[in-house]
């Protein structure tokens, strides 16, 4: 079986998929990766489903060891990456020889990478999930997050899988966080609703995977900051009587007694969740018909991006779309490589699917 | 149907909370229960989870497969269903010992309430405590039904650190809490038993809606109590 041998790593990385579901009704936080949009790509870069598990790389970097050979797909934090000695580039997929190193450096502007491996991670699912909660003690193979020597073995591909290099174009959203406000708006009044949609906020270092503080003006409370504790969600803003708000993560507490002022909605999550400490965000209130539109779109999107990955020397999907260049695409394939791989389908070869 | 007498509030684009009330009540617990029984029953396509809380259910469902006004009608019709029957949960005795390094506020909790640490103890381990809900880490039971005698307030200063099995009150409320982790509550013994367990079947023991008392053991025994608990043994007795 190959495997990846963690090197080096620093804190912060760990085995995270789509999350944990079924057991908040117990207390158990879903985890799952902090950015499941960068999750998505690596994982369309390496032939897995958007939210098959990966290795989410924490902002300090790691250093992992290709065990046999190992098909790796990169996205998340833009960071100085290598294989041994040699530059590559984030948002990419390529193949590591028995026994290269893949070094990835400190994040630069965002949080967490992922990297994602052709095959899949193997581990003994809990609740349907590979995610370390750390806290819970939780996580396959290890739960907990990664250290040197730790060994992450790799399924064999389902179906074949050509170890060509590929890319993926690398979109992401600008502008305000958008949130739905609620569902305990009405502890604040206007003036406090008003403040926290115009103000900017800045991601605290007193900030984790259980939650994010903003650093702002203090919002007060119209009615109290306590409430008989309800349940939470990802993306939820508490304010408790400090003022100073707190975004559930995903490791967050399944309940909780601050009042939640709004809620960051589902297409955005990823986003804000790359903000690194002391960089600022803005939050716009959207209605939430505009809010599952965006949902709807975003997972829409998300299953497109195995159709969007690149492979090597091939032209773009928007370039095929726009001109007569079907066959370049297909002459652009490196035959040799296909010496020891049954045809089947490529994703994101160039052709429609 | 007569007017609502429960809330439907979005929490952002795939979650909703019904809200029936804004107390710890038991019927209002009720009700959050019935209502988490009837989704479990007819399983709504697009619900993922749900989770029940003192007052609140939290419904988490795909906005790909339905919108929040089509959740909120189905939602409104079976929260606005009469109740089939009463909630019952199970019945279980719970071990725990009592003070010293396993209970550190038991003294604190006996001078402040100016009973005896054995009137402490005898009210807290008969109560007959509804489990309102499991919530904030994994297996930590909020119970409700503590003798009024032990109401005290939360601890000034909160620690950062107690130990795993913590039963402890606070307010009008007691607590089994299954992980190490900060409390603010006063700490009045500790259980073997594990809530929450990893490596067992069923992971979780306990279930909201279930019914807690406690039992007093001796420290002597706690060795061995706690070494089946890790080996899967619930240690906990179920009684009804």
């Amino acid at each position: 079986m190959s495997a990846l041998v963690v090197g080096e790593t620093g804190p912060l990385t760990s085995v995270q998929d789509a999350g944990r579901f079924g057991a908040q009704r117990y207390g158990l936080a879903p985890s799952g990766a902090m950015d499941r949009d960068a999750l998505a790509s690596a994982n369309a870069l390496a032939g897995q489903p958007p939210g098959a598990a990966a290795i989410e790389i924490g902002p300090f970097g790691a250093r992992l060891v290709a065990r046999g050979g190992v098909y790796v797909g990169l996205a998340g934090a833009e960071r100085e990456a290598l294989v041994d000695s040699r530059a590559i580039a984030m948002n990419s997929g390529l193949w590591l020889d028995d026994g290269a190193t893949l070094t990835l450096k400190v994040a630069r502007g965002a949080l967490f990478s992922y990297v994602a491996v052709a095959g899949g991670l193997s581990g003994e699912p809990m609740f349907g999930s590979l995610s370390v909660n750390a806290r819970a003690g939780l996580g396959s193979p290890y739960p907990r997050p990664l250290g040197p020597g730790d060994v992450l073995e790799i399924n064999a591909p389902a179906s074949p899988w050509n170890p060509v290099a590929r890319s993926l174009p690398r979109e992401r959203g600008e502008g305000p966080i958008r949130v739905v406000l609620g569902p305990q708006d009405d502890y604040f009044d206007a003036a406090a609703l008003d403040l926290f949609l115009t103000s900017e906020w800045r991601v605290s270092p007193q900030s984790d995977r259980m939650g994010y503080r903003l650093d702002g003006p203090r919002l007060s409370h119209a009615r109290g900051a306590n409430i008989v504790s309800d349940g939470t969600v990802t993306g939820h803003i508490q304010v408790p009587g400090n003022g100073q708000p707190l975004v559930l993560m995903p490791d967050r507490g399944t309940t909780g007694g601050y009042p939640k002022i709004a809620t960051i909605i589902g297409a955005d999550l990823g986003r804000f969740a790359q903000t690194p400490p002391g960089g600022a965000v803005r939050f716009r209130s959207v209605t939430v018909a505009e809010a599952q539109d965006a949902a709807r779109r975003h997972a829409a999107d998300l299953a497109a991006l195995a159709q969007r990955v690149v492979v090597a020397g091939a032209p773009s999907l928007e370039a095929l779309m726009s001109g007569n260049l079907a066959g370049q695409a297909v002459s652009a394939l490196d035959a040799a490589t296909w010496q020891d791989v049954a045809p089947g389908p490529v994703p994101g070869s160039g052709g429609k699917s | 149907m007569t007017a609502a007498d429960f809330r439907i509030l979005p929490c952002g684009d795939a979650a909703l909370s019904v809200e029936f009330g804004a107390a710890i009540d038991p019927v209002l617990n009720d009700r959050v229960l019935a209502l988490d029984r009837l989704i479990a029953a007819r399983r709504p396509a697009a619900i993922i989870e749900t989770v029940p809380t003192y007052r609140a259910l939290l419904v988490a469902y795909d906005p790909c497969a339905a919108g929040f006004d089509e959740m909120a009608r189905t939602l409104s019709e079976l929260a606005a269903a009469p109740p089939a029957a009463a909630v019952t949960g199970r019945r279980w005795r719970v071990p725990v010992v009592y003070g010293g390094e396993f209970g550190v506020d038991l003294d604190a909790v006996a001078r402040a309430t100016a009973l005896t640490t054995a009137e402490v103890i005898a009210l807290h381990a008969r109560g007959d405590y509804r489990v309102y809900m499991i919530g904030f880490t994994p297996g930590f039971t909020y119970l409700g039904g503590l003798d009024e005698r032990l109401a005290l307030s939360r601890r000034d200063e909160p620690r950062l650190a107690t130990p795993s099995g913590t039963v402890s009150i606070g307010g009008g409320q007691a607590a089994i809490q299954c992980l190490a982790g900060p409390s603010g509550w006063h700490l009045l013994g500790r259980t073997p038993a594990r809530t929450f367990h990893p490596a067992r079947t069923p992971v979780f023991l306990i279930e909201p809606g279930d019914h807690v008392s406690f039992v007093a053991v001796a420290a002597r025994e706690w060795d061995a109590l706690d070494r089946a608990a890790q080996a899967g043994e619930p240690v906990a007795e179920l009684i009804a």
